[in-house]
């Protein structure tokens, strides 16, 4: 299809001047992360005397262990993510592939999961976490992140797992199969596109949490990243080390970026098939 | 009970119990709390109190800190706060979104790199984008004030997010920039399985291109549209963390979430905060009923023309 010069320019600007609105903000962010002392109030892109103190000192200054914080938010991210998939393909081998009573509305129950507010549970969760005697442990964010890392992975993969061709399965229970090998052997390794997506969705979900991270951990060694970034603090009140947090935020979005990029389609699909499903 | 169902609830089983245990347990709890007086130094010495959370002297909807009217009230604001975001923000989003990806279902050269770009915002945490525009907001160092008086927009530089006429807009316009690519990039889905067919037929026949999108792309993508709007408008009702980091949570902006976290864990009235989040978790829900009620009027409607 031809179009009329106009139209292609303002294709073209248009198209600059999304990528701009979208990518300018962290690339402030990143010039400001290089910028120390006064030049911080100097709005220029490009830092005059670039500087790596602010990383540094994200990782020497003994108040703020960052280094731990990335450490715990790893650690719960990962346990999150793994025990997600695990329940998440079980679960979903009964819904996709068995045809039993009442499998409609245990899928729209494990919907409405996903949909509630997580403020409707941090009472009943902030006395569960002290029960257990999770309260100040990082570890304990495990269990209210699977509230909306469960139901999302469970939709999803059912989806995928419904796809799945029938005549694999019964070669399988031919064989001599139970479900679990069927899983395990025959099923993982087809659903790998599906794992990889809710998998990721699953890792930033539990990367970006604030408002449990914030209330059940009060411990300064305990603390996941999105608190430490939000508490990070000067000498006084007023005296808020923008160039620190700068730091610090690029620090915590670089490897969120990069894996977005890299699996743009997977991502995409897993966002697109557990919206357009519902 | 065959052996086909047997086996699809014993593979159910730990899921149902992780969500049982995490979910459903506590919400019970959560609704529990709400009629009792718990305390946060000691909830199990809670009383039953009744409705007096939501309806007594000092509940939900009488009046809580004895101020002008409901709406006046820390709750009220709340909700106002609250609606207001979702709905502007929503609508926004959903106009941009669509805007986005209408230009990224065009064939142009860099078209990946624009659709690598629009993702960022997404990637970016909610923290980190709401420190990212606090500092580009900062009342005297930020860069959008420096532009806009460089430009003669404004004559001195406002402080977006501490006064309280913009404070509420500019957590909007923060949201808008970081959930846009995602409206975006479930419509560009929708868009991708178009029929192409129908659209070769509308540019023989010199279909105005307006007309062509209002009669035939936009019901269409209808049933993703709406899904896309009332995932958003569900997520957008229980705001906290952009609120929270970007104006500090002072009254003037705060949301639902927000006065519930300040009232159960600041403050330490688990009982009254849990009468708050209770009667959230009843709005979102109605929200929920009615917005899937609506859509599928709509969807139905559109069947039947």
């Amino acid at each position: 299809m031809r179009r009329a010069p106009w139209a292609v320019a303002a294709l073209y600007a248009l198209a600059v001047l999304v990528t701009v609105f979208s990518v300018y903000p962290f690339v402030y962010a990143l010039s400001t992360s290089f910028k120390t002392g006064t030049a911080l109030f100097d709005p220029t892109l490009w830092p005059s005397a670039p500087s790596l103190d602010n990383y540094v000192s994200l990782f020497t200054v003994a108040e703020q262990p960052f280094g731990r914080h990335i450490l715990n938010s790893i650690m719960v991210s990962v346990i999150v993510v793994s025990l997600s998939i695990f329940l998440g393909v079980t679960a979903a081998y009964a819904l996709g592939r068995i045809d039993f009573k009442g499998r409609g509305l245990l899928l729209g129950a494990i919907l409405a999961v996903s949909m509630f507010p997580a403020v409707a549970v941090l009472a009943g969760m902030y006395e569960l976490i002290r029960f257990l005697g999770l309260y100040n442990h990082a570890l304990g964010l495990v269990l209210p992140y699977m509230i909306f890392t469960l139901p999302f992975t469970v939709w999803v993969l059912t989806t995928f797992m419904e796809q799945l061709p029938k005549e694999l399965e019964e070669a399988a229970i031919m064989d001599g199969c139970g479900p679990a090998r069927i899983i395990w052997d025959v099923f993982m390794p087809l659903l790998w596109p599906a794992l990889v997506s809710t998998g990721l969705l699953a890792f930033i979900g539990a990367w970006n949490e604030f408002l449990f991270a914030l209330t059940f951990v009060l411990d300064n060694n305990e603390r996941t990243v999105p608190v430490s970034i939000s508490l990070i603090s000067g000498a006084s009140k007023y005296d808020i080390p923008w160039g620190k947090i700068m730091a610090a935020s690029v620090i915590v979005t670089l490897p969120l970026i990069g894996m977005v990029l890299v699996f743009q389609r997977k991502i995409v699909s897993g966002l697109t098939a557990g919206a357009v499903k519902g | 009970m065959n052996t086909k169902t047997r086996t699809a609830w014993l593979f159910l089983a730990p899921m149902l119990i992780t969500l049982l245990l995490v979910a459903a347990w506590p919400l019970a709890r959560t609704i529990w709390f709400s009629f009792t007086d718990a305390n946060i130094n000691d909830p199990s010495s809670a009383k039953y109190v009744g409705f007096d959370n939501y309806f007594g002297p000092y509940g939900l909807f009488n009046n809580p800190n004895n101020s002008d009217g409901f709406w006046a009230s820390d709750w009220g604001i709340a909700i106002l706060n609250t609606l207001k975001f979702a709905f502007v923000s929503v609508t926004l989003e959903t106009i941009l979104g669509m805007a986005v990806a209408l230009l990224l279902n065009q064939e142009f050269r860099g078209r990946a790199l624009v659709r690598a770009a629009v993702l960022v915002p997404w990637a970016i945490p909610t923290i980190v984008s709401a420190k990212m525009w606090g500092w580009m907001l900062h009342d005297q160092f930020g860069v959008i004030n420096h532009m806009l008086v460089a430009a003669g927009l404004i004559d001195h530089p406002i402080a977006w997010t501490a006064e309280s006429r913009y404070a509420l807009w500019t957590v909007v316009a923060v949201d808008v920039w970081k959930t846009t690519p995602f409206m975006a990039l479930l419509i560009l889905a929708a868009l991708q399985v178009l029929p192409r067919d129908c659209y070769e037929a509308a540019r023989v026949d010199g279909v105005h291109p307006v007309r062509l999108f209002l009669k035939v792309t936009l019901p269409l993508i209808g049933p993703a549209l709406v899904v896309a709007v009332i995932f958003r408008l569900l997520d957008a009702l229980r705001v906290f963390d952009l609120i929270y980091v970007l104006t500090s949570n002072n009254t003037s902006t705060i949301s639902m979430s927000g006065f519930v976290r300040r009232e159960m864990i600041d403050n330490g009235y688990i009982g009254f905060g849990s009468a708050a989040s209770t009667a959230l978790f009843l709005i979102i829900g109605l929200a929920t009923i009615g917005s899937l009620y609506l859509g599928r009027v709509w969807l139905a409607e559109k069947k039947g023309s």
